[in-house]
């Protein structure tokens, strides 16, 4: 046996907070557990985020994400755990005395107010004197590129003009941190895209911290520094959206963020930077380029992306990672192909190529193939 | 088609139902008999005869001020009851709260008027007060079963509401009660106003609980028509119908076409949003 | 109670420091800026309202005796809960309509009750004390003889069945009236829907005394009715018609014709008209697919326009008194004439008292079984 090796993430932000050991996060998430009766929302979560961060929390429906979010929002207390900002025990706190501002999913636009009404409101409460109100609201709507339209009310704008009245709102206090809960979840999948770089372009320029609660795992891979999968009340895995996507370090990541194909196996040799592993699904012993955890004989499973499969009508040299199997379905996309492959346990294996070439004999159905990918490629997956 | 042509028909006599009383109340006011069913000619006597009923005009404004009074009390107390009851979660003594706000929606009148009666003898044995029933004890009980009507149209009212908004205020840096006045308050206002246009009514109608609780001084509009009526008919009275009849109608009409312009001035606004202008 | 608790509780009530120090962040949090002197005024003004109450309950009362120390007991009581109170601002808003129900809504039944226990006197009030004070010592005389009145005499276990019968039947009528109503409004075209609606409602606005009134005109023996049909020569003789169960009937349909039909309509109006397609596309006839697919969908309206018609109905007074006949009387009027006609005070609060236990009661626990039902849908 021998220890588990992380995987080396190449091109990981070098200088970037969450590398550095001696940085102080700017939020710290101690063993926050939230349970509502016999149910438990979110359990036992620890995640420290740093200034000027765009944070994403991702995950389905009932997974904790909002929760978690609400707790930093002061909604919800936690069961137990605590919650510090800029080191600031937040326990107790109520929503109107924390540094902290939300943007909800529904907008949550006050209905009987106009537009810069809205967004003074928080600045009212703070008695803020109306020259500076008046200023700072029309900073706001200049930022959001909604300076005409301040004496509208909230019906009489469309949904991509509400959620920039309801972004202006948040920040108008100019809060050190900004809860965003599925800010883009009302909109249409164009203005979706737009507006992704839009809301990147704002907190880069501002340096305000932003946590982000989304489902849609595209979102949060544009916006984010760095992603928290979250699964059934739990952080699963935290890191940048590169290393999420090609070290997912559980079954459920690797499932929940883009494609995956899944090999069920043995841990066959363990060796000191290398693991071979026998998977009877894939029909093939399987290399994995750094040691794993766990024994020889325990049970594994290696996942490899579609788009880093190779295939050919020729076998290849290599005697490990190669699979044979007959191409079962082709779904041809122009720019890209899925192909299906059975293999003989009876598996399917997903594969995406780019259609480089005009070729002349293109692999067909039915048509026995190889398929291979290179030792890097395969991530081993313990639980 | 059968089936449409068999609801035409069965629509048209149920509100031919609906009416036809009402119409027979207005057409049998303007009947010089006194025998209010037998025709005797075409007068408007009667509506003279009946503003020179002392009576009938005294228990009117009783009953007018005491529907105001009573209508005010029951929004404030019956508007932070229905608050309560959707905003406050658990609390000690939750059971019995709700018990007391929705019990009234199903207590017979005449229970309700029985017992605040006894009530008001039993106090006014023990304290003196209140001395005697007056104004101020139909007020009382008006407000009291006036209060749940109340409750139930803001507390559904407030199960229909967008409860971030009142979150996005706290968390903007309001406190609760300035999140209510500042937030709640407006956005329900519409139901407050309906709230107090039911409770308003109720109390102008009660007939039952105001024959318990009035004293001789304090006879309210409905306790007379209803021991007049038990007399027999009245041309006076149908003359007072008409006038009451008149007034809703009006009323209703000016109502619904204010709600009809603002609805349409509404859409107006959405289409103008959505063409992005 | 043993020493030491005693002690406790002692403490307890006359510490003023804890409240003083709970009043703190209250206050602020109802927006009240911190300060010694705001805390101080508004503790005061707690103090003085509490023992307003006190005073107003101790001193008012006529001559000292056994009702005044129950009083002081109460106002006491009262002074220190409200003290509690004005420390929580959560606890002061459930408070105001919290005490007013208590004391307008819940009391009022501890006094029926009480004066159902009582013995009917000719005296102002007329019934016994349940308390009195004696040689020194405190008696309570309880009469249990007008429930026992209640039970033997057949006319008030005819009264409540009959309220039963004539309001179960009323509803069912109401709902055969109500339903191909509801059923045309919601199926006519938008425009005219809402219009429609309106008509429905408007009646409901004006007085519901006058619209019972206007049935004894046209029920009358020389009303619209009876006039018409001798004059068309159908008959010789009027009908009678009012002061019977006919007239009870009609009157009860036609005052809560509304409250069917609203429901009714709101479960109809919602009904997807492409079930109907469905049905009719799977070979379904016309009165097929109403008896499987309408009827059965708009039974949570049915049910609601049945609990808002036949709940008021049992109780009803005035439309019996109005239009019903003086021998089968329903359980509303039969209080009533106790009440007002025969001054019984004592059996009339024992007839209230049974109707809570066997009418209200189980209206209550239907209704709320009925919601939980509901929410879990």
């Amino acid at each position: 046996m021998s220890l588990a090796q992380k995987p080396k993430v190449p091109g990981a932000a070098a200088r970037a907070p969450w590398a550095d050991p001696d940085a102080k996060p700017f939020i710290r998430i101690r063993n926050v557990t939230k349970k509502f009766g016999d149910f438990v929302a979110v359990n036992n979560v620890s995640l420290d985020i740093y200034r000027s961060e765009l944070f994403c929390l991702l995950g389905g429906s009932g997974s904790g994400k909002s929760t978690l979010l609400r707790m930093l929002a002061g909604f919800e207390q936690p069961t137990s755990g605590a919650i510090e900002i800029e080191g600031q025990d937040m326990a107790g706190a109520p929503p109107y005395d924390r540094p902290v501002n939300m943007m909800f999913q529904s907008y949550a636009l006050f209905p009987h107010m106009s537009v810069a009404d809205n967004v003074a409101y928080g600045l009212k409460q703070d008695g803020v004197p109306r020259a500076e109100r008046d200023e700072r609201v029309a900073e706001m709507l200049r930022m959001v590129k909604l300076e005409p339209y301040g004496k509208r009310r909230p019906h009489q704008l469309s949904g991509g003009q509400r959620q920039r009245v309801a972004l202006a709102r948040a920040l108008a206090k100019r809060p050190k941190l900004l809860l965003l809960d599925e800010p883009l979840g009302a909109l249409d999948k164009k203005l979706r895209e737009e507006t992704q770089f839009e809301l990147v372009g704002i907190q880069e320029k501002l340096g305000t911290t932003f946590i982000v609660v989304t489902h849609d795992q595209e979102e949060a891979m544009t916006l984010a520094t760095r992603i928290g999968v979250m699964n059934q009340g739990q952080i699963t895995q935290v890191g940048e959206p590169r290393e999420i996507y090609e070290y997912p370090r559980s079954r459920f990541v690797a499932n929940f963020i883009g494609d995956v194909n899944m090999f069920e196996g043995r841990i066959l040799v363990d060796g000191v930077d290398h693991a071979v592993i026998d998977s009877e699904e894939a029909g093939a012993r399987i290399r994995i380029g750094y040691a794993v955890p766990g024994r020889e004989g325990d049970p594994i499973a290696v996942a490899v992306r579609p788009e880093k499969i190779l295939m050919g009508r020729e076998r290849p040299a290599e005697t490990e990672n190669v699979l044979s199997g007959v191409v079962e379905d082709i779904s041809y996309l122009g720019g890209l192909s899925h192909y299906r492959i059975r293999l003989p346990s009876g598996k399917r294996v997903r594969i995406t190529q780019t259609n480089r070439d005009r070729h002349e004999d293109p692999i067909t159905w039915e048509e026995p193939v190889f398929l291979s990918w290179e030792t890097p490629s395969g991530v081993a997956l313990s639980s | 088609m059968r089936s449409g042509s068999f609801l035409l028909i069965a629509a048209s006599l149920g509100f031919l139902f609906l009416y036809a009383p009402i119409v027979s109340l207005v057409v049998y006011s303007f009947n010089d008999s006194r025998l209010v069913t037998v025709w005797g000619g075409f007068t408007t006597k009667w509506y003279g005869e009946l503003f020179k009923d002392v009576a009938l005009v005294n228990a009117a404004l009783v009953s007018l001020k005491v529907a105001v009074i009573a209508a005010t009390l029951a929004t404030i107390l019956g508007t932070i009851a229905g608050f309560v009851l959707s905003r406050f979660g658990r609390f000690k003594g939750r059971l019995l709260f709700t018990g007391m706000v929705t019990a009234p929606l199903v207590m017979p009148e005449v229970i309700t008027g029985l017992s605040l009666l006894l009530l008001f003898v039993g106090l006014e044995q023990a304290t003196g007060w209140p001395a005697g029933r007056s104004a101020t004890t139909i007020i009382i009980a008006h407000t009291t079963f006036c209060l749940a009507y109340v409750a139930v149209v803001v507390q559904s009212r407030l199960a229909g509401f967008d409860r971030s908004l009142e979150e996005a205020a706290m968390d903007l840096g309001a406190r609760p009660l300035k999140v209510f006045f500042s937030v709640t308050l407006p956005i329900i206002a519409p139901a407050l106003i309906s709230g107090w246009l039911l409770a308003f009514t109720l109390s102008l109608d009660d007939a039952v609980i105001a024959s318990f609780v009035s004293g001789p001084g304090s006879t309210t509009l409905p306790v007379e028509i209803l021991s007049r009526v038990r007399r027999g008919v009245s041309p006076v009275i149908n003359a007072l119908a008409t006038l009451i009849i008149v007034v809703v109608a009006v009323g209703f009409l000016i109502a619904s076409l204010l709600m009809i312009r603002a609805e349409r001035q509404r859409r107006r606004d959405e289409q103008k949003a959505l063409a992005g202008k | 109670m043993s020493a030491p608790d005693l002690a406790g509780a002692g403490t307890a009530m006359a510490a003023p420091e804890p409240w003083a120090q709970r009043l703190a962040p209250t206050l602020h949090r109802l927006g009240v800026t911190k300060g010694a002197e705001t805390r101080g005024a508004v503790a005061l003004i707690g103090l003085g309202l509490a023992w307003l109450v006190f005073a107003v309950m101790l001193f008012s009362n006529k001559g000292v005796g056994f009702g005044t120390i129950i009083y002081a007991i109460l106002g006491l009581g009262l002074a220190l809960w409200l003290l509690r109170v004005l420390t929580d601002g959560r606890r002061l808003v459930i408070a105001l309509p919290m005490i007013w129900l208590l004391l307008f809504f819940l009391a009022p039944f501890l006094v029926v009750f009480k004066v159902s226990v009582a013995e009917q006197l000719i005296a102002q009030p007329p019934y016994s004390p349940l308390f009195t004070w004696a040689e020194g010592k405190l008696q309570i005389t309880a009469h249990l003889e007008n429930y026992q009145f209640l039970l033997e005499d057949r006319f008030y276990i005819d009264a409540y069945l009959t309220s039963i019968r004539i309001a179960a039947i009323s509803t069912i009528l109401c709902l055969f009236v109500a339903y191909p109503m509801a059923y045309a409004i919601a199926r006519s075209s938008p425009a005219w829907r809402n219009t429609l609606l309106m008509l429905v409602i408007l009646p409901f606005w004006t007085s519901f005394l006058l619209r019972v009134y206007a049935w004894i005109g046209i029920l009358n023996n020389n009303g619209v009715i009876n006039n018409f049909l001798m004059w068309l020569g159908v008959i010789d003789e009027p009908i009678v018609m009012m002061q019977t169960n006919f007239a009870v009937y009609v009157g009860i349909v036609y005052s809560y014709l509304p409250l069917m039909i609203l429901p009714l309509y709101t479960t109809l109006e919602k009904l997807d008209g492409t079930l109907l397609e469905a049905s009719a596309d799977l070979g379904a006839g016309p009165i097929r697919s109403f008896l499987s697919i309408t009827l059965p969908l708009s039974l949570p309206g049915i049910l609601a326009g049945c609990l808002l018609v036949f709940i008021p109905a049992v109780g009803e007074y005035v439309i019996p008194a109005l239009l019903g006949p003086s021998d089968t009387l329903m359980i509303g009027r039969v209080l009533w004439d106790e009440f007002f006609t025969g001054r019984a005070w004592p059996i009339a609060s024992a007839v209230a008292i049974a109707m809570l236990l066997f009418l209200v009661a189980p209206i209550m626990l239907f209704r709320n079984a009925q919601g939980q039902t509901g929410e879990e849908r």
